[in-house]
Parts: structure tokens; C-alpha cells; sequence
């Protein structure tokens, strides 16, 4: 019982940083119809401001602020810059575009800092444990499972009850139709980047603080990661996002616990294969409408 | 029949740019320049067969894969296995199966079986995921790399784990790899100007269209697949027999990439675009290497900088996107189509064609395409 309770912890420790990049990913895809592969550079980015900006002495409350706003900046200006100008071209030119921009961030990134791996010093209070139902729990893990839940509300009071929201759901359902009852396409899809970017910021904020070490390199697999959780859930509905990144977590640490030894190993290919399956039999993923094949 | 006028269209022009500039290059490289500028070169014609094998399927049939690396490692693991002595297999991986150790054959036989056995799996691959497309296809086969790497890394008793497998002989000489290479872009010529890959084209342009006509959207794409996978897990074992030694982390996301981006400069929707884009791929990081410790411009000195082929690389390849979409050849078949046609040679043995020539070099009017 005990390791259950563990493993299912640990999995909703994971799942939740999962489920905030997924949610990212969901609502940029369905603003734009394309993936943004340099999704996962914005937690890279959010991670190595952080780090700059307390190694300048700043306080931790204010950098992780700070570090936020420096990843929305950069979320906006990949906009700006690279998405916009082919926002019209092929599919194939956009996943070229998008994978290009990932390069180049992580590149940039490596250029700058260098590809070692570094160490992110957080307030001693976040690692702080105690025991909950038997299993050992830091604040940290607390703290990201709270802003998981507390972000998904906001996010969904934003595109539920807000006029911005409204224009959101209207542009993803038909941008033509949006278009010609006068909605700015360019302003809603700079507020999905903005959204999108906070929560890429905070995962990453989360996730380096748990594991405390990070790298230029990063971003890339839990964006990926991330990416196919949100397939599994259903690409473009925000509930299909949050399921399908707890259930991607359950699925990995799961396998990794329970797989006799032997082949516990090979969790990843099984997560794969059990997702591949669920995507065999649900083209759409677990909650996406008949839709999702936009395009 | 209609006499072209255009210079470059010139059997003789093709014949020395296409076949014998090349070829003097080549013997140049083999029997003057140094051992490391042969390698370089047998990497370059590694990457024209992995290049080519991408445009395949991105380019040609319009199923976007990044799953390009994954076959690769697929085809080095399994040739590897198969060329190893039973000795070598015996004292470097524990555990494993006898039958398998027992096993040595040729290069050649285990290069074929190789990429048919890693055909066969990306049948099987494909058949689960090609109903995706588009952006879902291409995280799908992202991910379809991690899968393979894992198995790689975690299969002790077939690959050696993470540690990977040393000590292949040295296969992949110039003049092996230059013989693969020009039958691979053969077979994948033929296979795009077959009914096959019209139909492949067919399929890129307009879905319903070809539909309409009668071609299986599902098995085209899947052989597509198939025949892509097919000379990626070619170039592996030659690259294995190359490097001589192979690790899992050897076939991840760089790669994928490093494939890519080969594809995309030199232009995807053609086969020819292997070739330059294999050129920038392959000799530019050769060259950036000797400024990757800091260098002197214009009197300034700039540092070292981490990674410099990365940053190069990436800003070339926004840059192509920019301005030329559709990489340095574009559609355009001048380069493998001049190759493999008849006209090339056998316009040699016609007198006209030194007519032609000569009027056009005496007239300084060259009609560039």
C-alpha cells in the first residue's frame, strides 16, 4: 500500500508539470494550428533567467516574477518574429520553422552558458519534507501540484468567462468566421502565446526546482513529452491537456515501478506503445472532438 | 525530336559537371589528400544516401517523419551485430543469445539484412502510426526516437546498453560507399519516376484528388515509409562501419536533426537536394571546427564560443527558410536526373553536341536555369 502511495505521488508530481506544459501546447495549437516544437525552449528560458537573476543577487519571489516576464517577452517576440511570417505556408514549413527556432534557442543557449549542467539553488523553506499518508513530501511538490490546479482555473475562468476567451474559442472554431465579425486574429494569438508562455515558465521554474539541476537541453524532451500527453488527452480541449499529462505520468512511473526487473527498464517504450494503442483506437485522443484535423 | 537549347541542358556540360568533375574530385581525394579528408568524404556520401532517404517520405510523399535517426541506429545496431566476430560479440556483450552470437556475415549480406529487417519494423511502425499526419505525424516519430534509443539503451543482452558496440571493421571505404550511394539514389530515382512515385506526388499535391483516382493513400504512404526506412538503415551500417563504434546516444535528437536539416537546405522535393544539402552538412562543420577555439577577423578577436557549428547551422537554416523555401534545388531533378539518364552519355558520341557546346561557349550566352 505504502508504494502505491508513493508511486502515485511521485506520478502527480510529474503529471502536474506535464499537464501545465500540455496545456501550453493545446491552447497554442488550437489558436494557430500549429505545433510550437520551441515550446519547451520557454522552460529552458524561464529556468536560465531565474538562475541569472539570483546569482545577481535579486530576491527569489521577484526573480521568479521577473523570469517570467522575460519568457512571455521571448514567447511574444518568437511570435512576432518567426510564426507570424508563415503563419499561411504549409505544415511541413512550420514544423521546420518551429524545430528551427528550438535549435537556435537551445544553441543560443549553449553558446551563452555552455552545455554543462548547472545548479538552481532554491529558498531552503521549498525542500523542506513531511509526511503525507506515509510517503515523504517536499513543499515543492506541494507548491507545483497547487499552481497546476490554480492555473488550470484561471486559465479555464479566462477562455470560459472573459470576452478575450470568448474571441479565443471563436478564433479556434473558425478563424475565417472570426475574422469577419472583427475579431484581431494577431491579438488573440498574442494572448494564447502569452498564456502559453506563463505556464511553460512556471513548469520549468517547478521543474528545475525540484530536480535542482538543469541544462540548455531541457526543454526539448519534456516538451515532447508534454506534446504527446496532449495528443493522448485531445489536442485543443483543456481537460483532454490536464489528463493526458497525469495520465502520461501514471503510465511512466507506473511502468517504471511495477515492470518486473527485468524489463522495468523499458518504461518509455511502453508508455509509447500504451499511447500509440490509445491513438490506434481514438484518433482524436481520450476527450478531442471529431474535429481536431484542422488544416 | 526537339533540340533543347539550353546550355545546361548540353549532354557534354552534364556529362563533365555531373559525372566527370566529380570523379576527378574523387581520385584527387583518394590517391593525394590524407586520410582525414577521404573520411570526411565518405561522410559526405553517407548523408547524401540519409538525405535522400528523408526526401522520400517529407519531401516526395508529404509525411512529415523525424524518424529518420531511429532507422539509422536501427540499420548500424543490426549490421553491427551481424558483422562482429563471435569473439568480439563474446567479450564485449553479456548474455547474449547463442544463436546470435554464432552468426558472422559479410558486409554486404548484413547490410541488406539489416535494412530489410529494419524495413519490416518500420512496416510495422507504420502501419500503427501513419494514419496521423502532419504535425501530429512528426512528434509521433520524434517520439518513435526516443522509443528506439530506449530500447537500445536498455537491451544489455543485444546492444550493449548505453556502453554501445565497438570494433566493427572498416567497411565503408571510399569506394564502397561511393558504389552504395549511387545505387541507392538509382533505386530511390527510379522509385520516384515510377507509377509508385507519381503517385506519391499525387498524394503531396492533393489527397482527395489522387484518391479519386484510385491510388491507396494507405499503402503508398506506408511504402514510402518502408523504402525511406529501408536506406536510412543503408547509411547506418555504413556509418557504423565507418565510426567503428556505435552508442545509442549516437541516434538521438541531433541526428534527427542533423538529417533534417541536410533535407531542408538542399530542398526536400527532390531527390538531387541530398546532394548540396549533404555538402553544407558535411563540410561546413569541418571547416567551423578550426574557428571553434576563437579566431581574428578584421583585427578583432572573438572568443571562443560553445557550439558555434549549432548557432551557425540554425541561423542558416531560419535564413534558407526565409528566402528560399524549397532548399537549393527546389523540385528540380538536374543533378540524380542528369546522373542516371541515357542522354548524357550516349549524347557523347554525337557531333552535334560539341556543335552545341562550342556555339554556346563561342557565344558567351549561357541560359542559366
Amino acid at each position: 500500500m505504502g508504494f502505491f502511495t508513493a508511486q502515485l505521488i511521485s506520478a502527480i508530481k510529474l503529471g502536474s508539470i506535464y499537464a501545465l506544459v500540455a496545456i501550453g501546447y493545446s491552447i497554442v495549437y488550437s489558436i494557430m494550428g500549429m505545433i510550437n516544437f520551441a515550446h519547451g525552449e520557454l522552460l529552458m528560458i524561464a529556468t536560465f533567467s531565474l538562475w541569472v537573476l539570483m546569482n545577481a543577487g535579486i530576491p527569489f519571489g521577484f526573480a521568479v516574477i521577473l523570469a517570467i516576464i522575460i519568457t512571455v517577452l521571448f514567447g511574444i517576440f518568437i511570435e512576432k518574429i518567426a510564426y507570424r511570417p508563415i503563419r499561411n505556408a504549409g505544415e511541413s514549413t512550420q514544423i521546420i520553422t518551429s524545430l528551427a527556432v528550438s535549435i537556435f534557442l537551445e544553441a543560443l543557449c549553449q553558446a551563452i552558458f555552455n552545455s554543462s549542467a548547472k545548479a538552481l539553488i532554491i529558498p531552503a523553506f521549498f525542500s523542506k519534507t513531511f509526511k503525507f499518508l506515509g510517503v515523504t513530501v517536499s513543499v515543492i511538490d506541494v507548491v507545483t501540484f497547487a499552481c497546476t490546479v490554480i492555473l488550470t482555473i484561471v486559465v479555464v475562468l479566462i477562455i470560459q468567462k472573459t470576452s478575450v476567451g470568448k474571441a479565443m474559442r471563436a478564433v479556434a472554431d473558425n478563424p475565417e468566421a472570426a475574422d469577419l465579425v472583427g475579431i484581431d486574429r494577431n491579438r488573440i494569438i498574442t494572448v494564447a502565446f502569452i498564456i502559453g508562455s506563463v505556464l511553460a515558465a512556471v513548469a520549468g521554474i517547478l521543474y528545475s526546482g525540484k530536480y535542482t539541476s538543469f541544462s540548455n537541453d531541457m526543454g526539448f524532451m519534456l516538451g515532447v513529452k508534454a506534446f504527446i500527453a496532449a495528443v493522448l488527452g485531445g489536442l485543443g480541449s483543456l481537460t483532454g491537456a490536464v489528463a493526458g499529462g497525469y495520465i502520461m505520468a501514471v503510465l511512466e512511473i507506473f511502468f517504471s515501478g511495477y515492470l518486473p526487473g527485468g524489463v522495468a527498464s523499458f518504461q518509455t517504450t511502453f508508455t509509447f506503445i500504451v499511447l500509440i494503442l490509445v491513438l490506434l483506437v481514438r484518433p482524436n485522443g481520450l476527450f478531442g472532438s471529431n474535429n481536431w484535423k484542422r488544416s | 525530336m526537339k533540340k533543347s537549347t539550353r546550355f545546361v541542358d548540353n549532354s557534354l556540360f552534364r556529362f563533365l559537371v555531373v559525372v566527370l568533375l566529380p570523379v576527378i574530385i574523387l581520385l584527387l581525394v583518394h590517391f593525394v589528400a590524407g586520410n582525414y579528408y577521404e573520411s570526411v568524404f565518405i561522410l559526405f556520401f553517407i548523408n547524401i544516401i540519409l538525405a535522400a532517404s528523408l526526401n522520400l517520405t517529407n519531401g516526395i510523399t508529404g509525411i512529415f517523419s523525424l524518424g529518420q535517426a531511429g532507422f539509422m541506429a536501427l540499420g548500424a545496431y543490426i549490421s553491427s551485430i551481424l558483422t562482429l566476430s563471435e569473439t568480439m560479440k563474446n567479450a564485449m556483450v553479456t548474455n547474449m543469445p547463442e544463436w546470435l552470437t554464432k552468426i558472422q556475415l559479410p558486409f554486404w549480406a548484413a547490410m541488406i539484412v539489416a535494412a530489410c529487417i529494419t524495413m519490416i519494423i518500420a512496416g510495422l511502425i507504420g502501419f500503427a502510426i501513419l494514419r496521423a499526419k502532419g504535425h501530429y505525424l512528426a512528434v509521433i516519430t520524434l517520439g518513435m526516437v526516443i522509443v528506439i534509443k530506449s530500447v537500445l539503451d536498455n537491451a544489455n543482452n543485444l546492444t550493449n546498453g548505453s556502453r554501445g558496440l565497438s570494433g566493427m571493421s572498416k567497411h565503408s571505404t571510399l569506394l564502397v560507399t561511393v558504389i552504395v550511394a549511387l545505387l541507392s539514389l538509382f533505386i530511390l530515382y527510379r522509385f520516384r519516376t515510377s507509377a509508385f512515385g507519381r503517385s506519391m506526388i499525387a498524394l503531396r499535391d492533393d489527397e482527395d484528388a489522387a484518391a479519386s483516382l484510385g491510388i491507396n493513400e494507405r499503402s503508398i504512404r506506408l511504402m514510402s515509409f518502408m523504402v525511406s526506412a529501408f536506406f536510412a538503415a543503408v547509411g547506418g551500417c555504413l556509418w557504423a562501419h565507418l565510426q567503428r563504434t556505435i552508442a545509442p546516444s549516437l541516434f538521438y535528437f541531433d541526428k534527427t536533426f542533423n538529417i533534417l536539416e541536410m533535407s531542408v537546405l538542399g530542398g526536400m522535393a527532390s531527390l538531387s537536394g541530398a546532394i548540396p544539402g549533404a555538402a553544407v552538412l558535411t563540410f561546413l562543420p569541418q571547416f567551423l571546427a578550426n574557428f571553434s577555439t576563437g579566431f581574428t577577423i578584421f583585427g578583432i578577436n572573438v572568443p571562443q564560443i560553445n557550439g558555434l557549428t549549432n548557432i551557425v547551422m540554425s541561423v542558416l537554416f531560419i535564413v534558407m527558410i526565409i528566402f528560399r523555401k524549397q532548399g537549393v534545388t527546389g523540385s528540380s531533378e538536374y543533378l540524380v536526373g542528369s546522373l542516371f539518364s541515357r542522354s548524357t552519355y550516349t549524347g557523347l558520341f554525337r557531333k552535334q553536341t560539341y556543335k552545341d557546346f562550342a556555339h554556346a561557349f563561342r557565344r558567351k550566352k549561357v541560359h542559366d536555369s
